[in-house]
């Protein structure tokens, strides 16, 4: 699948800031984060600006960015359209929360009950956004049980690697951030691996033969393409520019996007808070070009069954 | 709305398409380009259409494909492509817009172009490949099995099927409606043996394609070589072919 990089930007963007969003509130109602203005401020101006600047990209590979607003109304069916009613549903209590948090530094009664809600929609949004992928049946790299779980734990593990450095900055750092920060960077280590190994073991229950019908006459190839230059299908389906590199790239990412992360919240677990800013902004950077990296190859290793058509292997 | 009609409707209309009879000569394809690009689809966009890197919106395509071959008998299929419109559609599902949808009274599964954001999830979607995207007017396009004419009361009542039937020079096209078990449809498809394209991908399709049929050539004598029948020319040229050929 053809990956494109606003759809990258964007799933990667928001599924941080609406990590970071949710471990905010968790922590905020829960009485671990003390509200504080300034804190309050960066730390949830941060996470808007990302989920933000993320469903802002993801209007730009529409081809009429400015029918966007269609794509609220087929709720009952669409994930697509599912995610767009919850990411707009989320704002509601996150903008009550943050007002809570930053001009009344309350995070109790209603901003405690506007916190839960904050958490609860903006998971649910991950949710769909990995439901929309979770769901197309031709793309068996995508259409299984561990796409979805991988979309909100690498979205809550970002968001919990900002937490740390974020934190840090107004002297509100808590060991108990660095220790969550761990457990997920394990949990999506696991999922990805087991991930890669679920995509690389299981093979498509299609071929030339199924496609075609003909396999009661033997092997089917193909001997001529029905277009001498790549249509749309191809261009977006047939994307394979990467997959050649696929075992590299999956090493940088896991380097980038687990290991290195790990390695630095241990650090910082180890020596404490004055460690967490350094090494927290160092692990943030880290872990960008990794999710960046993964996302890339979620696109770059899907296979379309459209392609089967052409002669390919899916 | 892009939720799915709760039942199936009066008619399900569709395609045979008989792979024994196709001779891959793309007519069904360039009558289809010819009369969609100014019907419900138009146009259907052609980007650099005279140069290289030609890129356009289609709704059929024709493969060929070799089937057999290793020892056997080998046997060149042609196989035309276009939307099957499918009973259980998900590039209608997963439409955000209410764009794409699925007729009751019909089953044609059709694109309304002022309502589509152009997202493409709907294409990615399609297992068959039959959604192609214009990148000229930022929507989707598809087959509407020329819902244009062949509901069109200003045509002839003959000329009312799909421009890739009426064209076809091999009649290797058939419409007709699946769900009257006594149309041409339903009966090609039961005394052919009609089957489903990727029947495991469970998105049941209307249109259904029909086997070639069992080889004529099975178990006659072979050709002998060129080389071995030399086809006249007598003792003398043979010597000469001989020592020519050292």
């Amino acid at each position: 699948m053809h990956p494109a990089y606003s759809v990258i930007f964007f799933t990667t963007a928001s599924g941080a800031g609406y990590g970071l969003l949710a471990l905010l509130a968790v922590f905020g109602a829960a009485g671990v984060l003390a509200p504080h203005t300034g804190f309050g401020v960066v730390a949830i101006g941060c996470a808007m600006a990302l989920i933000g600047a993320g469903l802002a990209a993801s209007t730009f590979h529409l081809g009429r960015p400015e029918r966007a607003l269609n794509a609220f109304s087929q709720w009952r069916s669409s994930w697509l359209a599912r995610e767009g009613v919850a990411a707009v549903v989320a704002f509601a209590p996150a903008l009550v929360f943050a007002a809570g948090w930053i001009c009344l530094n309350d995070v109790s009664g209603v901003f405690a009950w506007a916190a839960a809600a904050t958490a609860f929609m903006t998971l649910a949004t991950v949710y769909c956004t990995g439901m929309i992928y979770a769901s197309l049946r031709p793309i068996r790299q995508w259409h299984n049980a561990l796409t979805m779980p991988t979309y909100v734990t690498l979205g809550l593990m970002t968001g919990a690697l900002l937490l740390a450095p974020l934190s840090a900055a107004f002297g509100l750092y808590r060991p108990t951030f660095a220790i969550l920060a761990l457990v997920l960077v394990v949990a999506g280590w696991l999922m990805k691996r087991a991930y890669w190994r679920h995509i690389d073991a299981t093979p498509s229950a299609s071929s030339l033969g199924t496609a075609t019908g003909l396999s009661a006459f033997g092997a089917v190839r193909m001997l001529e393409a029905p277009h001498t230059e790549e249509n749309f299908i191809m261009r977006e389906m047939g994307f394979q520019v990467a997959r050649k590199h696929a075992r590299k790239l999956r090493l940088l990412a896991t380097l980038c996007l687990f290991v290195a992360p790990f390695v630095l919240m241990a650090l910082i677990l180890a020596l404490g808070a004055a460690a967490a800013l350094p090494f927290g902004v160092l692990a943030v950077v880290l872990a960008a070009v990794g999710v960046a990296t993964e996302r890339w190859l979620f696109f770059a290793e899907a296979t379309h069954l459209s392609m089967i058509y052409y002669g390919r292997a899916v | 709305m892009t939720s799915l009609p709760a039942a199936p409707g009066e008619k399900r209309l569709g395609l045979v398409i008989d792979l024994d009879t196709c001779v891959g000569c793309h007519a069904c394809a360039t009558n289809c380009k010819e009369w969609n690009t100014s019907g419900h689809s138009a146009p259907l966009t052609d980007i650099n259409a005279y140069q290289a890197e030609q890129r356009g919106v289609w709704f059929n395509r024709v493969f060929t494909y070799e089937a057999g071959g290793q020892g056997g008998e080998a046997r060149t299929v042609h196989f035309p492509k276009n939307c099957l419109h499918c009973e259980k559609p998900d590039c209608v599902t997963v439409c955000p817009t209410g764009a794409s949808y699925k007729r009751a009274e019909d089953g044609i599964v059709l694109i309304n172009h002022d309502l589509c954001i152009g997202c493409k999830l709907c294409s990615w979607a399609c297992p068959y490949g039959a959604r192609e995207f214009d990148e000229d007017e930022g929507v989707m396009k598809k087959c509407t099995l020329c819902i244009d004419k062949i509901y069109n009361e200003n045509l002839p009542e003959t000329d009312r099927t799909p421009a890739c039937v009426a064209t076809c020079p091999s009649k290797a096209r058939h419409f007709g409606d699946f769900a009257d078990p006594q149309s041409n449809v339903s009966q090609l498809t039961r005394e052919r043996g009609g089957f489903d394209l990727m029947p495991e991908t469970g998105y049941r399709p209307t249109s259904k394609y029909l086997p070639p049929r069992p080889g004529k050539r099975a178990g006659a004598a072979r050709l002998a070589p060129v080389e071995q029948s030399m086809g006249g020319g007598g003792k003398f040229l043979r010597w000469v072919d001989r020592v020519l050929s050292r």
